[in-house]
């Protein structure tokens, strides 16, 4: 069972898509399975004959487990079924010998011609722990250590420290030392921070989606004296992350008037209230990198591109899928992929790198008449935005009571990287997009 | 005309050993070799000049015997004996590369070769004919470098007065007075070997330090020893005036404020080397070199040319017999194929076998400062380590400069009996990443040298015992 996500631990299948005696390709779809996220393919990590199914349909098993063999037509594989009889369960039976380097980590080194290939190999965060495995972390080292990134993960000791300093799950990276071997690039090449971002790995792996770790896509800036005492004792103060609020009331006049406006062009230029706003907090945010940001423990990491996550709730709970440069993309492009991503999360459909990698978030609660919330931060990210309902209000201007439609907006800030002043200017930026909508065309 | 998958353009170490290494992988491999089999390693540089640093170091150890108890009596030197023993040694050597051919059925080709075409070679051989041969997956540039000297400053090599260590090498006799141009290994290797022979030795050099490409502490440290051996030490030194003569050479060089005339019987040209790379048919293949005129590659060994590649001295520096090996041991692995992992440079260590012996991996203090790193620096005296001084060799140190964050081994220098021995286990920490504190972990037996090791890494940390 091979980790499909950075956080599942363990997998069921729902359905196989090959027989025994099928012949299978690297990548070839073998069965569908559901991870804690999506249910997704599990595809062939070697070439031959899909020669036994391990577990049934329906079967849950954890990472790690032996659920088939590939090997070649005739190959004698009762040494890797010996191997898989073990009961499943931690630790998982590894059929893989200790000398025989995981494939799928290694992607150049040939798999030889007729060795029998278990489906799939192991990945991180479960590759095999051969008997003579990476020393266990030494005794008296500093005790800072992650428990999930010792043990089974392959890493060299400075890789450890960094991982831990930046608080990189080891687990979820894919190492370029031998064998797999995690090492200080690979940690420092990392998108840091918390499970919930770091895919690197497996982002790098999908072709479709950009790459968050590019260079020049953020800028690292190490923490000044200043910040470093704001972010100790503020979080002394409150939390492990030191959050305020700041709560706008929005005029939705113009965005109303612009979307019927665009309604009456046709069905093609229909967007919703939320398409508008998800486009004005995007641009917004790509004004003010200063809080399209993550916290890495010993720098902020300011992007320059906005990569929008949007809260939506699914029957099995909250998902964030990602809408990627949302500030360069149409108000059409934006209600399409909104609309599509909230649909595949609720049928448990997205990949990976579809709910990793945002640089700042958005929830919304609108739909359920909540008038004003606040949201919790997902870190690594610097803020969230939560969005009220929109209604009408009586306001006054210009000295007469009016109505008018109106939406609260509060956001979430992580005061290690945003100050009051800070957060309040980026509100500023979007109230001004916000009630002048047209300033979205630029 | 023979069709090979792989030939190898010299067979020195990087040539070699990559061509063992594609006979390993399956590939017909040949190797175009117009001398002996070992390149400048086995012939002229590395082994022999070891062989003779330890005749060197026999006469040394017995003026300190009689303070052991063991009084030798007069001792007699004759350059000449150790001479001749360090060439067996260097042919003995030679013999075991063609040993090693015959095993994994390597054809070695002996002529000049020279690229003609993508996938052949052309070869002159020895009786003037000339051969035509097919390399249908790679062939690999491996043509080394050669000693140069420094015409510029009226230094021009004449194998008699002015030599280069190729003659050096084979000397009758120690010379009576000999200057040496350049402090780098090779010039302090000479330096030790001529004066444990009862030679009057300069050694002259234009950076501020000798061994200017160690740490400064490792540098001091054998310049101290050198003069106490009657080494006459001239850094930062500029050379004018030179004149050659029949018998002997003089030249003005003005060192430390002052300027001097010297005169010795024989000058050896110690500095620089040059890259093997005209007459090999780079130009007409379109291979690309570096701004330094060496073979410009990428880290699979791969010219500018498709299923050209190049290693060892002629692919760039540094050049040093072990990192041609691993570049050749890389490019085997490239054509034949399969995964490589690719050779950090910096891991690379770096060994001087004069007495003191010194040893390095990674970045210099200095260095450390130049890129603003956050470093600690844990250093051992041999003096106060018990095994040095039941050998009665107490000269040098162990110094560990590491990471303050993450405790890193930075760069790590030995100056000392068995330096180049020693090293290993700090390049084995380095290359994979162990802090010092894995080091300390491991634990050091009693009583070695190597305890100076982990008790550096324990001053690093400011934890040391046994001083």
């Amino acid at each position: 069972m091979e980790a499909l996500s950075p956080t599942m631990e363990e997998g069921k299948l729902v359905k196989w898509l090959k027989n025994e005696g099928d012949a299978v390709k690297s990548g070839d779809p073998l069965g569908e399975v559901e991870t804690d996220k999506a249910i997704m393919e599990l595809v062939a990590r070697g070439d031959g004959v899909l020669r036994k199914r391990l577990i049934n349909e329906g079967d849950s098993v954890p990472v790690g487990t032996l659920v088939g063999v590939i090997a070649g037509k005739d190959e004698n594989i009762d040494d890797v079924l010996a191997g898989a009889a073990a009961p499943p369960g931690a630790p998982a039976p590894q059929p893989e010998k200790p000398d025989v380097p995981a494939p799928a980590v290694e992607p150049q080194r040939s798999t030889g011609p007729s060795r029998g290939t278990p489906v799939p190999p192991p990945q991180p965060p479960a590759p095999p722990a051969p008997p003579a495995a990476p020393p266990a972390p030494p005794a008296q080292a500093p005790s800072q250590q992650q428990p999930a990134a010792t043990g089974a993960v392959r890493s060299s000791p400075l890789a450890r420290r960094l991982a831990s300093e930046r608080g990189v799950d080891l687990g979820t990276l894919q190492g370029s030392g031998p064998n797999g071997r995690i090492i200080k690039r690979d940690v420092e090449n990392a998108p840091a921070g918390g499970a919930p971002s770091a895919g690197a790995g497996r982002a790098a792996a999908a072709p479709s989606a950009p790459a968050i770790s590019r260079e020049g896509d953020y800028q690292d800036v190490p923490l000044n004296n200043i910040r470093k005492v704001i972010a100790k004792r503020l979080s002394e103060s409150i939390g492990p992350i030191p959050t305020f609020y700041l709560t706008v009331e929005l005029d939705l006049t113009r965005v109303m008037e612009m979307r019927s406006a665009m309604a009456e062009l046709g069905d093609e230029f229909k967007v919703s209230v939320n398409d508008v706003l998800l486009k004005a907090i995007a641009v917004a945010l790509s004004q003010h990198p200063e809080v399209n940001a993550h916290w890495l423990g010993d720098r902020i990491r300011y992007f320059n591109r906005v990569h929008l996550g949007m809260a939506v709730a699914t029957d099995d709970g909250l998902i964030v899928p990602v809408i990627w440069d949302a500030d360069t993309k149409g108000m059409a492009q934006i209600s399409r992929e909104a609309k599509e991503l909230a649909k595949r999360a609720r049928e448990r459909k997205l990949r990976p790198e579809e709910f990793t990698g945002s640089t700042f978030s958005v929830s919304n609660l609108g739909m359920f008449g909540i008038d004003q919330f606040t949201a919790i931060i997902n870190p690594p990210e610097a803020g969230i935005l939560a969005i009220g309902t929109g209604e009408d209000k009586l306001v006054v201007v210009d000295g007469e009571p009016v109505v008018r439609k109106r939406v609260r907006v509060t956001m979430s800030c992580d005061h290690r990287v945003i100050d009051g002043a800070v957060g309040a200017k980026f509100l500023q930026t979007l109230r001004r997009l916000i009630e002048n909508p047209l300033m979205l065309v630029y | 005309m023979a069709s090979y998958d792989v030939i190898f353009l010299g067979g020195g170490p990087a040539g070699y050993v990559g061509a063992i290494r594609c006979a390993q992988l399956g590939l017909n491999t040949a190797v175009v070799e117009r001398e002996g089999l070992g390149g400048t390693c086995v012939l002229w540089g590395c082994i022999p000049a070891k062989a003779l640093l330890e005749a060197g170091h026999i006469a040394d150890r017995l003026k300190q015997a009689p303070e052991f108890g063991v009084n030798p009596g007069e001792v007699k030197l004759d350059f000449g004996v150790a001479m001749k023993r360090s060439r067996g040694v260097s042919s003995q050597n030679s013999k075991g590369v063609e040993f090693l051919f015959k095993k994994n059925k390597i054809t070695w080709i002996k002529g000049t070769a020279k690229l003609a075409g993508k996938n052949s070679v052309s070869v002159k051989t020895a009786d003037g004919k000339e051969e035509k041969h097919d390399a249908k997956k790679a062939v690999v540039i491996s043509t080394g470098s050669r000693v140069k000297g420094l015409p510029q400053i009226g230094l021009e090599l004449n194998k008699k007065t002015v030599i280069s260590s190729d003659e050096a090498l084979i000397l009758e006799k120690a010379p009576k007075a000999i200057l040496i141009v350049g402090a780098g290994a090779v010039g302090s290797e000479f330096a030790d070997v001529f004066s444990s022979f009862g030679s009057q030795v300069t050694l002259v050099e234009v950076m501020p330090n000798i061994l200017p490409v160690e740490d400064a502490d490792s540098s001091k440290e054998v310049e101290r020893s050198f003069r106490k051996h009657g080494i006459t030490v001239l850094t930062g030194a500029k050379i004018s005036n030179v004149k050659v003569g029949k018998d002997s050479v003089s030249m003005s060089i003005e060192a430390g404020g002052e300027k001097k005339d010297h005169k010795a019987d024989v000058v050896l040209v110690a500095a620089g080397r040059a890259p093997n790379i005209e007459d090999i048919g780079l130009k007409e293949q379109g291979i690309q070199l570096t701004e330094r005129g060496f073979v410009k590659i990428n880290e699979r060994m791969e010219t500018s040319v498709k299923g050209i590649y190049a290693i060892g001295d002629v692919a760039g520096p540094p050049m040093l017999a072990h990192k041609g090996e691993r570049e050749g041991m890389i490019a085997a692995e490239v054509i034949a194929g399969h995964h490589a992992q690719v050779l950090d440079y910096t891991n690379i260590p770096g060994a001087t076998y004069c007495h003191p012996e010194v040893a390095s991996v990674g970045l210099t203090e200095q260095q450390c400062k130049d890129k603003k790193l956050d470093y600690k620096v844990g250093k051992f005296p041999f003096s106060a380590n018990g095994r040095a001084r039941t050998s009665g060799e107490t000269e040098g140190f162990v110094k560990i400069i590491r990471g303050a964050k993450y405790g890193e081994i930075l760069g790590a220098h030995i100056v000392g009996a068995h330096a180049t021995e020693m090293i290993h286990e700090l390049v084995v920490a380095r290359t994979n990443e162990f802090t010092v504190e894995e080091v300390d972990l491991a634990v050091h037996a009693h009583p070695t040298l190597s305890e100076a090791i982990a008790e550096a890494a324990l001053d690093s940390m400011g934890k040391m015992i046994h001083a």
